[in-house]
């Protein structure tokens, strides 16, 4: 409570406050609500709604001493004071606004009276203007209609200028050659002269009209057909051409033909003499680029144009795209046999990498026609062509290596004729070596071409062609193993026309290639195919001819031709012997003083044979030697078989015996299998050459009747025989079962069979 | 289809011996005559009588004191009639003639009855004439003209084709015609063989590794396979159905097959090399391959064929004898007359519908080797067919050992049936 009274206008602060009081006591807040306050209910507060003045008087009574009750009474009465006043200026202020507002009211009241008379004035005077303006518009109602009338026919006049002026008007275009605006301005005369033709004067427009736009048509035709112009032009001309109502169809046609004379023109010229790669340039750069522009401009012509009016309803794109097709399919069918052509003239094997470019570059171009028109079989073609090239190239390297291979052997043959003296001559094993890695060198050298075509960065290389077939049928088949093939076939063609038909294959070759073949089979087969396959990452899809077979291949070859070897060899040595028995009189010869010459001719070549041999196989086993074979095998089979052998000369009241004793010796002496197959090594060789040499020699000797000395010649060549011949063989009692037999057959044969002294017969082979 | 087959019959001859020859004119008994070789003493012809029933040999034996027989051949008309080349020596010279003989008529009765009796006192064969050769040399072997009444007979002496005629009941014989062959160096006929197709008007010769033949009306040589075989050539034989087919020897262990219009290449060639290979390509391309006369290779594993005969009914057999003393019977199906691949006509079968049924179940036969025959110890010179059975042969060896076989009754069966 402030204890300064102040004048109510004083201070606003002073008056707010005075409100706020006024406004608590009637329960007002700002809002205006009644408000419930906790405060309030005490009774001895003052200002609050709930003040008990008795409480508050007990309480101050209790409470408060004299003096204060005197302070708290003199304050009590200034605040009622202060408060009296205040509300006697709110009262009074109050009032006179109620005063202000009710003079303002009466004022109002009077303004309102005049203004409605107003109001009533202006809506009298707004009906007298509808009126007016109504009788207004009835009278100008006639005229207006004359004037749109006249408007039309203004219109109509001046369309008829232009249809008569309209000849003279084309004209002008066609003198300009402005012919687009001539197509249109015909377009737009063109109906309506259609509809009015029945009368004359429109009549003569019209054909007046169609003469000139058939001038016009001809010289666009004449435009489009010269062909000098830009693409633009002939765009517009072609679009004009089809608003003129030319068949679409025939535009295809000419602008193709048009196109095929362009095309092919500095193409098809033959091109000898050039390199594949520059070739498959220029028909890449001529040919293909200039049929891509084709396709671009005529697509841009007929098939992607935005399609309006009546030519929409033509379906043009699907006639222009079959057309487009065919013209393509045959422009490069003969693009295609001409690249054909050349390819296959490609048949040098020198330089693979130039073929691989060339094809690689024809592909890729080709691809550019595959984004051009979708769904031509033009790339896939040409793909194709690729492929049979590769394949081609494949046959090629075939052969060539097959070439190779001959004429190798061919090189090895007259370094086999070379006389023997010369330094320079490479040995057997040396030519084994030189042969083996020239053959491997130059296959690997054709692997290596081969794998250009499966490089990265060639296009057609990711074609699963090139990834699966190629590798595995084409290369791994079509070449490595149609090589080894060819080897082993060849070798085996050495064993079967050859040698007893006249053919003239060298024994040392047949030697050496046995041992090609069989290093083939041991190792080499398996290196290069496992060569191969690492280096095209073949991936067996389709069955492949086994390691397993083609080492099997080989060693049969190397089999074959080993025996073949020993037939040979062995069929010389037989021959010297057959002759030399057929040759002689041997009832009449003279006592043995010599070792026959042939017979050292014989053990001559059979060491050089043994050397032969020795230089490109192992020894090889041999059943244990005694320690002096020739003397100790000799005396046994002179002393106790020959002297079995003899029996039925010295006891010849008993020709029984004969037999008897030499089959009873026969079957407990060991059988000997005459012909058993020939072993990869020099024992096993020189066993079947010896084997088929005194056999010949045995057989012979039965077919001849011996004198006394016919038989000691006999003994005396088999002795030397028998003295060199056993340190060849596997087991030396073959030589000397099969020389038994033949002196004993020579004594069988004898007219007067007594032997030689065996310490004679040592003599002269001593003597040599 | 398990079927035992008869052991083989031995016979052993005491002597050494390379002439054998079926007895030509004797269609009923099976008889082979067997000519040895002593230079000591006495030469015998044994007449080796089969019994088929008891599979058992009869034996005769007959004296030739002529000499050591080298090639022996039966009369195609009077089986009592044979033809024997035989060496003769004199004077250190030793030469091989020729003569015609009569066996004795008792033979027959006299040895069945008492066998043992026959070794003690063997009867002497009855000299008709000498095929004389003194102005030609050696013979090397006489034929007889096949299927012929016995009066035309050809003789290889040297190098001369004596073409004899025999009169007067075979007592007389007189050289009709002659051929020589002349040529550089010794040349030497080694063997030939009378073709019985073309009216047997042919002869086929051999002289080293070459191949002749011979038109006999004319007297001139008709073809020569030069270099047929790579060393001599040792047999020859005609195959009995097919007229131009000719089969040979020698000593380069190859048997081979020739037509004779296409003497450049043989047909086929049968040699001891590996066979597993060709036999693999056969079964494969068969067809082309034999009909195209395309060369093929085969094995018999033998070295120096002496003797090679064709089957006389059945000709896709094939006997050769050889050195390694082995006899090996084959099957030449592609190349006989039979027809090859099973191309047998539905009418021969139609009426029997159960072994057509077997037969499809069967594979076709191949070209193989059906049996290697291995009783002999020494060197097979000689190989004959029975005339009286087809499926009998016998094979003789050098130390005087006859074997009788037959041909397996599995195969038998399968070609007959």
């Amino acid at each position: 409570m402030s204890s300064a009274t102040t004048p109510p206008d004083s201070d606003p602060s002073q008056r707010r406050r005075v409100h706020s009081m006024l406004k608590h006591y009637y329960g007002l807040n700002e809002e205006g609500k009644v408000t419930e306050q906790a405060e309030s209910l005490d009774p001895c507060d003052i200002n609050g709604p709930h003040f008990d003045p008795e409480v508050y008087l007990n309480k101050l009574r209790m409470e408060c001493s004299l003096g204060e009750l005197m302070d708290h009474e003199s304050c009590m009465v200034k605040q009622i004071r202060s408060l009296d006043s205040d509300m006697q200026t709110l009262v009074y202020e109050n009032y006179n606004k109620f005063i202000s507002a009710t003079d303002t009211i009466r004022k109002m009241k009077n303004d309102f009276k005049k203004m409605e008379d107003e109001m009533d004035c202006l809506s009298a005077n707004m009906a007298a203007i509808t009126e007016f303006s109504a009788h207004i518009s009835g009278t100008l109602q006639d005229q207006h209609a004359q004037i749109t009338k006249l408007s039309g026919v203004h219109t109509l006049l001046r369309k008829l200028q232009f249809l008569f002026e309209l000849p003279a008007r084309l004209n002008k275009c066609l003198e300009l050659q402005a012919y687009a605006q001539a197509v249109s301005a015909h377009r737009r005369a063109r109906c309506v002269l259609q509809q009015y033709s029945h009368m004359p004067s429109f009549r003569g427009i019209q054909d007046d009209c169609h003469v000139i736009m058939e001038q016009l048509a001809q010289q666009l035709r004449q435009k489009f057909r010269d062909g000098g112009s830009s693409a633009k032009d002939l765009s517009e001309c072609v679009e004009l051409l089809l608003q003129l109502d030319e068949p679409a169809e025939e535009l295809c046609d000419k602008f193709l033909s048009h196109a095929h004379s362009s095309t092919t023109n500095p193409f098809l010229s033959p091109t000898a003499g050039t390199d594949i790669l520059e070739f498959i340039d220029r028909g890449c750069n001529e040919f293909v680029s200039s049929l891509c522009l084709v396709i671009a401009s005529y697509q841009e012509l007929f098939i992607n144009r935005p399609q309006e009016g009546e030519l929409a309803s033509k379906n043009i794109p699907e006639m222009a795209n079959g057309k487009l097709h065919v013209f393509v399919d045959t422009l490069a069918a003969r693009y295609f046999s001409l690249v054909e052509r050349r390819i296959q003239e490609e048949k040098g094997v020198s330089d693979n990498s130039l073929l691989v470019r060339a094809l690689d570059r024809f592909h890729r171009r080709l691809q550019a026609i595959s984004k051009l028109l979708p769904g031509s079989a033009v790339p896939s073609q040409g793909t194709e062509i690729v492929v049979r090239a590769a394949r081609e190239r494949i046959k090629q390297y075939l052969s060539a290596l097959q070439t190779f291979y001959h004429d190798s052997l061919t090189d090895v043959r007259q370094a086999l004729a070379a006389p023997r003296h010369k330094d320079a001559t490479p040995s057997l094993p040396e030519l084994l070596t030189s042969l083996s890695n020239f053959i491997l060198n130059q296959l690997k050298s054709v692997l290596a071409s081969v794998h250009l075509f499966t490089a990265k960065d060639i296009t057609f290389s990711n074609k699963p062609y090139f990834k699966g077939e190629f590798c595995s049928q084409g290369v791994r088949e079509g070449l490595v193993v149609s090589f080894i093939k060819f080897i082993c076939q060849s070798s085996r063609q050495y064993c079967e026309s050859a040698g007893d038909r006249g053919g003239s294959t060298p024994p040392a070759l047949l030697l050496l290639l046995s041992r090609l073949c069989l290093d083939y089979e041991t190792s080499t087969i398996s290196y290069i195919l496992t060569l191969t396959d690492e280096q095209f990452l073949v991936q067996h899809h389709t069955p492949v001819t086994p390691v397993t077979a083609l080492c099997a291949e080989a060693r049969e070859a190397a089999q074959k031709l080993l025996n073949h070897y020993v037939k040979v060899q062995g069929l010389i040595i037989s021959q010297m012997l057959r002759k030399s028995v057929e040759t002689r009189d041997w009832v009449n010869t003279i006592e043995p003083r010599n070792v026959r010459a042939v017979m050292k001719r014989v053990v001559e070549d059979t060491t050089s044979i043994d050397v032969q041999v020795g230089l490109l196989y192992e020894e090889g086993v041999r059943k244990a030697h005694s320690s002096d074979s020739s003397k100790r095998t000799f005396s046994v089979y002179s002393s106790s078989r020959q002297q079995i052998r003899y029996a039925p000369s010295y006891t010849p009241s008993a020709p029984m015996d004969t037999n008897l004793l030499s089959n009873i010796h026969k079957l407990f002496s060991e059988r000997i299998d005459i012909f058993s197959p020939v072993e990869f090594n020099k024992v096993s060789v020189l066993t079947g050459i010896i084997k088929i040499s005194l056999k010949t020699f045995l057989e012979c000797v039965r077919l001849r009747t011996f004198g006394r000395y016919g038989l000691q010649q006999i003994q005396v060549d088999c002795h030397y025989l028998q003295m060199y011949l056993w340190r060849f063989v596997s087991d030396e009692n073959l030589v000397h079962f099969l020389l038994d037999e033949i002196v004993g057959s020579a004594a069988h044969r004898c007219l007067d069979p007594s032997p030689m002294e065996q310490s004679v017969i040592e003599v002269i082979c001593e003597r040599g | 289809m398990k079927m035992e087959d008869d052991a083989p019959v031995i016979y052993g001859l005491e002597f050494q011996a390379r002439a054998l020859t079926a007895q030509t004119a004797e269609t009923d008994a099976i008889r082979f005559l067997v000519g040895t070789q002593s230079l000591k003493f006495d030469n015998q012809i044994h007449i080796i009588d089969f019994d088929d029933e008891n599979n058992m040999i009869n034996k005769s034996v007959l004296l030739h004191d002529a000499g050591e027989i080298w090639h022996i051949s039966g009369s195609p008309a009077d089986k009592a009639v044979l033809t024997t080349c035989y060496s003769k020596t004199s004077e250190s010279r030793v030469l091989t003639c020729a003569a015609v003989w009569r066996m004795p008529p008792e033979w027959e009765s006299g040895n069945h009855e008492s066998p043992d009796d026959s070794s003690n006192n063997p009867q002497t064969l009855e000299l008709l004439c000498h095929l004389d050769n003194t102005a030609h040399g050696s013979v090397a072997c006489v034929l007889w003209e096949p299927m012929g009444d016995g009066k035309r007979l050809i003789s290889l002496a040297e190098n001369h084709v004596l073409l004899w005629d025999l009169q007067e009941s075979s007592t007389k014989a007189k050289i009709s015609s002659t051929a020589t062959l002349e040529g550089k160096g010794q040349l030497k006929f080694t063997t030939g063989k009378w073709s019985p197709h073309h009216n047997s008007t042919q002869l086929a010769t051999a002289n080293d590794t070459a191949i002749r033949g011979w038109d006999l009306r004319s007297m001139s040589q008709i073809y020569c396979i030069e270099n047929a075989h790579g060393q001599l050539v040792r047999d020859l034989d005609f195959n009995p159905n097919k007229q131009y087919y000719l089969a040979s020897c020698g000593d380069d262990c190859k048997v081979k097959f020739w037509d004779v219009r296409h003497i450049n290449e043989p047909v086929k060639c049968l040699e001891e090399h590996s066979h597993w290979l060709d036999k693999e390509i056969h079964s494969n391309t068969h067809h082309h391959c034999t009909r195209s006369l395309k060369m093929c290779t085969y094995t018999t594993g033998q070295i120096l064929v002496w003797s090679v005969r064709y089957n006389h009914s059945h000709d896709q057999l094939l006997l050769t004898g050889s050195s390694d003393s082995r006899v090996i019977l084959s099957n030449m199906v592609s190349i006989s007359s039979e027809p090859f691949g099973h191309l047998v006509d539905d009418d021969d079968l139609s009426d029997n519908e159960e072994s057509q049924q077997e037969d499809k179940g069967k594979e076709p036969l191949q070209d193989s080797i059906i049996a290697t025959y291995e009783e002999h110890e020494d060197s097979v010179y000689a190989v004959e067919w029975s005339v009286a059975d087809p499926w009998l042969f016998a094979s003789l060896s050098y130390d005087g050992r006859l074997v009788i076989n037959r041909v397996p009754r599995a195969l038998k069966y399968r070609i007959l049936l």
